[in-house]
């Protein structure tokens, strides 16, 4: 197929085949990461700027490196240190570094929508890294390809999600790279935090934990932000832990081979057993591996080959 | 003297609808002459309204003219141009200006503005609390005197249910009118759009319809407690309109209003994270559009009122959770409304009732909402057949912010008309006046 | 005027010679088979250091390890074809440190592919020397590079093309030079 796309703003307008390709692509990449030198000349010359308004050291991380693996120039800027905190608005942000012509800007950021609104104004490539509770394609994307190296199809996968499905872009960008590609998505979590038009996505809706889990190929775990509890998305953590936490014994209900998933970072002990995190059958770790992959073939599609800043 | 003949002169507060001059002479309107001839040695200046409606001057109860405080937005001078060629020679403008309309200075500043440098009549809407603060009431009374028309926090709702209570009894004493921005304030806190598909597809925190629908009950049930009247403000929820429905059916004394892009557009508008179609409260679904329309023609809603609210690029051109709320609306508000006689079951009385004659009754102007022999010589001439665009480049508006661009519309005023002056016409033969 | 051509200089059995003399010269120059590995350029040096694999095998009784490169994350012209070919994977499972790696490719035309073969092996390791094993070498150098061990030598127009036909069955391999229509006017 012929990569015609600029940005990398949601998985929602990606097309199937989009997805597959750059599943294709990441595995080539991953390739690199098994070397001694872990490095290519493909994005050689090219800058790749990080414009980060919303902490995360991960996702910012794994960007850094995938874009350094390529040989790309990577610089990071955080809003907490910079202009923002003066009051400088997002797109003179945004129109200010790319008078420095990045070839490529990796935006996060607390408002969806963020990433689509400098896309009409700036004339580099932009991948969306978190855009408010919209969607995080990248992540996505990862989670798709440590499904496939885990259980070598997503077909007809009950795959269960589980936590703040209200607040959760992963699970959103999730819904199309697992759920179109024909997996089957059960999310569940208490009342206030499963939005009702989730039911007409396709996926299942449930609060019942254990109807959740039972037969489940994948299970995985969202991290509950502590200060929900604080405006009465739940009673208490301890509530929520009990009801909508992962255990063992819970676990034993899903499928022998069952696999866990957890985008990060976890709270021990309330949404994931420490147990389990460390358990043979998580693949959390593998997540952050798949993820150095996809964000490379991300960043090579968009800036690999040929000019993108036109 | 001024003859506007050969119009059809629709004006239900006198119960015509009739082909027919109006002859208006020092501010007042003097004669209806039936037929299309001039009366015999006319002496005076002639508009020719053949083929139009001549309809008492419009009134826009609700709009933001930005002034004092935010001129870069909007002035009580562009503001009440864009009114003007939107067909109004009325405004009520709200209070959430900077400083808020809570005192007289204000008010009468507005009133003396208007008058030196409008182009329309411009009744000031004063605050209900202090500041806008929603803890203490002003001083209703003096700022009546001052010539406050009405009382509205519109921009925000009072959220004491006591204080509202208070406030309402209170008006009692003088026949004042509360205008009620209704929404409950918790229920819509972080929200940005209708909470629906809609805003569940772009990711945007939402806005429940109960958040609005909560604070009109309210405020119904409040009025029937204190034997006071309200007005609730741009109605948006089916339920909402039920309410206002059911507290009319129970006789109380209630009234509403709504704005036209609760029934020209939804929620859908926002597709790209569109912030023209942002705004408070916010565009609905299908479901509430369609009941919106019914209220109009079955007599639930009493007013269509634009809720102009401009705004700057600044606050527009930026992601969608931080932009400003509101669109202009004065230059569009007849042209969409003209658009509800496509249905067939809106007809032109009605729609010159919700535009001229109920908001006078409401906000009790005396000489407006009508073209009775003495009435204020105040009229507007529709083209309801004008075929139009409305662009960008044309808007009399300092403020750009409208969804509506590219729209092909039927329906203009072309010519209004405010104490027996010109303030506007797209009539070759017809200068304006100001 | 002359239509666009395409003529067979090499078939099947013809290949089959060539690679097996191919095969013999790396045997004779390296003395033997000690050290060496082998290296396919994807695409098309893949089944033909496979065939020299096997061949080696038959006369030496030694196995060769083989793996392949994929120089797609290399290639210097991506700037100007402005288009994205697709990733295929590089697979070199063993070390290549002071190995003599026999790079094998089809067609040698400017030397860009070979150029960023090298660069892709430099990365991977030392090996103690780099020989290069084509069966086609077509002219048209634009970097000085040379081979080894050439099957073919192809004299060709810039507007020409070899095609070396080497997937599926040994039988139906064949190397096809494309003679290019004139252009109008002549």
């Amino acid at each position: 197929m012929d990569w015609k796309r600029r940005h990398v703003l949601g998985l929602a307008d990606f097309r199937v085949e989009e997805m597959e390709f750059v599943i294709d692509t990441a595995h080539s990449m991953e390739e690199v990461l098994t070397r001694d030198i872990k490095k290519v000349p493909a994005l050689r010359g090219k800058t790749a700027v990080n414009l980060f308004f919303e902490a995360s050291t991960r996702t910012r991380t794994s960007f850094e490196i995938a874009g350094k693996r390529l040989s790309a120039d990577v610089i990071n800027f955080s809003s907490a240190t910079s202009s923002v905190s003066k009051g400088e608005t997002l797109l003179d942000t945004a129109k200010n570094i790319e008078a420095m012509k990045p070839n490529i800007l990796i935006v996060r950021h607390p408002a969806s929508g963020a990433p689509h609104f400098l896309s009409r104004f700036v004339s580099c490539s932009i991948i969306n890294a978190g855009d408010g509770a919209n969607e995080h394609p990248s992540q996505g994307l990862l989670d798709l390809y440590t499904v496939l190296k885990a259980k070598g199809k997503v077909i007809g996968l009950k795959i269960a999600i589980i936590g703040d499905i209200l607040h959760s872009r992963v699970v959103r960008s999730n819904l199309h790279s697992l759920g179109r590609m024909g997996a089957k998505l059960w999310l569940c979590g208490p009342p206030p935090l499963v939005p009702k038009e989730m039911e007409r996505t396709g996926a299942r809706v449930t609060y019942n934990i254990r109807e959740a889990v039972k037969d489940a190929d994948v299970v995985m775990m969202l991290r509950i932000q502590l200060e929900r509890q604080k405006t009465a998305y739940f009673p208490s953590l301890r509530e929520y832990s009990r009801m909508f936490g992962l255990n063992r014994s819970l676990f034993s209900l899903a499928k022998d081979d069952a696999v866990i998933l957890h985008p990060g970072p976890i709270n021990r002990g309330v949404e994931l057993s420490d147990e389990l995190a460390d358990s043979a059958q998580s693949r959390i770790l593998n997540q952050v591996e798949s993820g150095v992959a996809v964000r490379m073939a991300l960043l090579y599609l968009l800036a690999g080959g040929h000019d993108a800043s036109h | 003297m001024l003859l506007i003949k050969g119009g059809r002169v629709i004006d239900p507060a006198d119960k015509r609808d009739e082909t027919g001059g109006i002859v208006l002479e020092n501010g007042k309107v003097r004669d209806f002459i039936p037929g299309d001839q001039a009366p015999k040695g006319f002496k005076g200046r002639v508009i020719d309204a053949s083929g139009k409606w001549v309809v008492p001057g419009l009134i826009d109860m609700h709009v933001h003219l930005r002034d004092p405080g935010y001129e870069w937005k909007e002035d009580i001078r562009t503001g009440t141009r864009a009114a003007a060629a939107g067909g109004f020679s009325s405004v009520a403008c709200m209070a959430n200006t900077k400083p808020v309309n809570d005192h007289p200075e204000i008010t009468r500043y507005i009133r003396e503005t208007a008058e030196r440098n409008g182009a329309a009549a411009v009744f000031p809407v004063a605050a209900v609390t202090r500041g806008m603060e929603g803890k203490e009431m002003t001083d209703f009374a003096e700022l009546a005197e001052a010539g406050a028309v009405a009382f509205s926090d519109d921009g925000k709702p009072v959220e004491s249910a006591l204080l509202m209570r208070r406030a309402l009894e209170y008006a009692k004493a003088f026949d004042l009118l509360i205008l009620s921005h209704a929404e409950d304030a918790e229920l819509c806190r972080g929200g940005a759009a209708h909470e629906g598909w809609m805003a569940h597809k772009l990711g945007i925190p939402g806005i429940p319809s109960a958040a609005e629908e909560v604070a009109i009950a309210r405020d119904i049930l409040l009025a029937r407690q204190t034997g006071g009247k309200v007005h609730i403000q741009h109605i948006s929820t089916k339920m909402g309109v039920d309410l206002l429905r059911m507290g009319k059916r129970a006789g109380l004394a209630v009234s509403g209003e709504t704005a036209p892009h609760y029934f020209t557009l939804t929620d859908a508008s926002l597709e790209g994270y569109n912030t023209n179609a942002k705004m408070n409260p916010p565009l609905r679904g299908e479901e509430d559009r369609m009941a919106v329309l019914f209220g109009l023609i079955d007599g639930t809603i009493d007013a269509i009122a634009s809720d102009h609210a401009p705004h700057d690029d600044y606050v527009k051109r930026c992601e969608f959770i931080a932009a400003a709320n509101g669109i202009i609306g004065l230059e569009t508000a007849l042209p969409l409304s003209l658009g509800l006689l496509a249905g067939g079951k809106m007809t032109a009385a009605r729609i010159v009732e919700l535009m001229s004659s109920n908001p006078a009754r409401i906000l009790k102007l005396s000489g407006k909402g009508s073209l009775r022999k003495g009435a204020d010589a105040d009229v507007t001439v529709i083209d309801p057949d004008a075929e139009w665009e409305y662009r960008e480049a044309d808007v009399r508006s300092k403020s750009r912010n409208s969804p509506f661009f590219g729209w092909k519309l039927r329906g203009r005023a072309v010519a209004t008309i405010l104490g027996g002056r010109v303030t506007h016409s797209l009539l070759a033969e017809v200068a304006a006046d100001v | 005027m002359k239509k666009a051509s395409k003529k067979v200089i090499l078939d099947a059995k013809g290949m089959e010679r060539v690679l097996s003399r191919l095969t013999h010269e790396i045997l004779e120059k390296n003395k033997g088979a000690e050290d060496l590995v082998l290296v396919g350029i994807m695409s098309g040096g893949v089944p033909l250091s496979k065939f020299i694999r096997e061949k080696v095998r038959a006369i030496e009784g030694l196995e060769v390890p083989a793996g392949y490169v994929d120089i797609t994350l290399y290639r210097d012209d991506l700037s100007r074809a402005g288009y994205q070919p697709r990733l295929k994977r590089t697979e070199i499972p063993f070390s290549i440190d002071e190995k003599k790696v026999i790079l094998v490719d089809d067609v040698l035309f400017t030397g860009r592919t070979i150029r960023a073969a090298m660069d892709a092996l430099i990365d991977f390791g030392r090996p103690k020397n780099i020989q290069l094993a084509v069966l086609i070498d077509r002219g048209h150098r634009e970097l000085p590079i040379r081979a080894d061990y050439v099957g073919r030598n192809v004299p060709t127009s810039r507007t020409e093309t070899v095609d070396v036909m080497v997937q599926g069955n040994r039988e139906d391999w064949k190397v096809l030079l494309n003679e290019s229509a004139p252009a109008r006017g002549e």
